[in-house]
């Protein structure tokens, strides 16, 4: 029988730097400052982390980062590509390293200036090298550049398919900026938001519009990986990593997976979710409550159906049902998400599900919340965590 | 300085022989030699038969719209907006991302049907571009 990561690996430890447009400092010194306090959240010394993970798209090295936080020596290090894909990734390269004793302390980051740098919404811009750049090629001379761009074709589809309004997607928005109110980390903490002025804003790229779209941030966050054991004597109780999984399907192609019969579903996630499930023993009754990547609204909706929460055309009937909101069966994005807290391409969802499980969420359901899901980018090769409380 | 233009693919052995296709007034899918399916976009190796053989067929041009977006922000040089791109089924059976022109954005609907015309920008660039097929 296959070896089993179930239960073996718990994430300890979460840290964040704080969250702006602009952070007037470099990114290494937000990936350092955000390790940092993922080890002060752990109690564990800098000095011990032995591992690191990050996504292609961080700047940081990580042999700059261990030099600025005294880091052990590395014994393990990678990462994982396909932007926001590879958040739920870099935990399971962690877990691995951990489970097969390569590493005993690893960290996951990703720090970006997302605002004030080199911003995402920018897109793409024809410096890109190797099979990536052919690829983008069908878009860029289209003048399809932005991931809202990309994204949008899929939402339309899917849209129109099952009866989707922009009052749904707005429900979605809205729910989100409404956790956002509790939580003084959020960009949206101060600025709620209605359906007036969700259905006012302009239009980027149809069927979505501004608030449709994440908050390109300046911050950083971390998340300490180690095994479910040492996490045990550790400060705070363990988010046991119960099930984990990547995933990328047959004609997947980095956002624009445009040529697959079916438009209307996200497959990668189904077999994200599928693995998760099956490696945790769990089904989608189970999950208490998720962070749903949501670097746009309509992700979210797609997703209750990909991970079975209902069946195919029904996520917006849950969402009408109040299934995403504090008291309803599946309380999602409760720090405010991409969407309203800040775009940290899916670590802070991480961080936010490690919070659910321990139940100190600045929004947390009055319901016990024993699992939580977490996934990763949408429309990319992606990946769902499923963690457990111990 | 002259007035800016649109992003330009970047060509290699996997691409070039579309655009050049292209250049010269033609909507190209590529055909597998090894078992004949049509793919798009181009990519060097049949995932069916895995052979490295293939040939370029020009397209009949007519096609429908799978699905589409209109573009207004944030605006880049080099393009006009609102910008209408579309998936189009094609009557060959391949799907291709491309550009909607001569349509107002409200009259851009699915399933509508499409013929490849080739929009020439002003510094010669040759791109397949549709437009609605009723426009002729
Ligand atoms: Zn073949």
């Amino acid at each position: 029988m296959a070896y089993s990561l179930k239960d073996k690996t718990a994430i300890a430890g979460i840290g964040l730097t704080p969250f702006s447009k602009k952070s007037g400092v470099s990114e290494l010194s937000l990936a350092a400052q955000c390790i940092v306090a993922a080890c002060e959240d752990a109690g564990i010394d800098p000095g011990a982390v032995d591992g690191m993970v990050t996504y292609t798209l961080d700047n940081s090295e990580e042999v700059d980062v261990a030099r600025a936080i005294g880091a052990n020596d590395l014994t393990y290090f990678s990462r994982v590509h396909y932007g926001g894909g590879a958040a739920v990734g870099t935990v399971l390269q962690a877990a691995m390293a951990v489970a097969t004793g390569q590493a005993e302390t690893v960290v996951c980051y990703r720090a970006m200036n997302g605002r004030s740098g080199k911003r995402m919404g920018q897109g793409i811009s024809g410096q890109i090298i190797n099979s990536g750049l052919i690829h983008y090629s069908w878009y860029m001379a289209y003048g399809m550049l932005i991931p809202g761009s990309w994204i949008a074709m899929i939402a339309n589809k899917y849209m129109q398919e099952y009866g989707v309004t922009r009052e749904d997607l707005g429900r979605v928005a809205i729910s989100q900026r409404n956790y956002a109110q509790a939580n003084p980390r959020a960009y949206g903490y101060g600025k709620p938001l209605s359906m007036e002025e969700y259905l006012a804003s302009p239009p980027i790229a149809s069927p979505l519009c501004l608030y449709d779209f994440c908050q390109e941030t300046d911050g950083g966050c971390a998340v300490i990986v180690t095994s479910a054991e040492r996490a045990r004597d550790l400060r705070k109780s363990p988010a046991v990593i119960r099930g984990i999984s990547q995933a990328s399907t047959r004609g997947q192609e980095e956002m624009t997976s445009f040529y697959r019969e079916e438009l209307t579903s996200l497959p990668e996630m189904e077999l994200a979710g599928q693995r998760a499930y099956a490696m945790a023993g769990l089904e989608a009754k189970d999950i208490d409550a998720a962070c749903l990547y949501d670097a746009f609204s309509s992700e979210v909706i797609m997703q209750l159906e990909s991970f079975g929460f209902c069946g195919q055309g029904e996520g917006k009937d849950m969402v009408l049902d109040g299934a995403l909101d504090i008291d309803g069966r599946l309380p999602n994005n409760t720090h405010g998400g991409l969407l309203s807290e800040a775009y940290i391409h899916g670590m802070n969802n991480i961080a936010e599900g490690v919070r659910l499980v321990r139940g100190d969420s600045t929004s947390q359901p009055a319901k016990a919340v024993e699992h939580v899901l977490v996934s990763s980018g949408v429309g990319v090769p992606t990946g769902a965590l499923i963690l457990g409380r111990d | 300085m002259s007035a800016p233009t649109r992003i330009k693919p970047p060509l290699g052995p996997d691409n070039a022989w579309w655009w050049e296709m292209a250049a010269e007034g033609k909507l190209g899918i590529q055909r597998c030699q090894g078992c004949s399916r049509l793919r798009h976009p181009p990519r060097p190796m049949c995932g069916d038969c895995r052979s490295i053989k293939w040939e370029a067929v020009e397209a009949c041009g007519r096609g429908t719209i799978c699905s589409f977006t209109v573009l207004t922000h944030p605006q880049f040089p080099g393009y006009e907006y609102p910008l209408i791109i579309i998936l189009v089924d094609l009557e060959e059976g391949t799907r291709l991302t491309s550009q909607l022109i001569n349509c107002d954005p409200a009259d851009v609907a699915f399933g509508l049907p499409v013929e490849m015309v080739i929009h020439t920008d002003p510094d010669g660039f040759n791109i397949p571009v549709f437009q609605l097929a009723e426009a002729r």
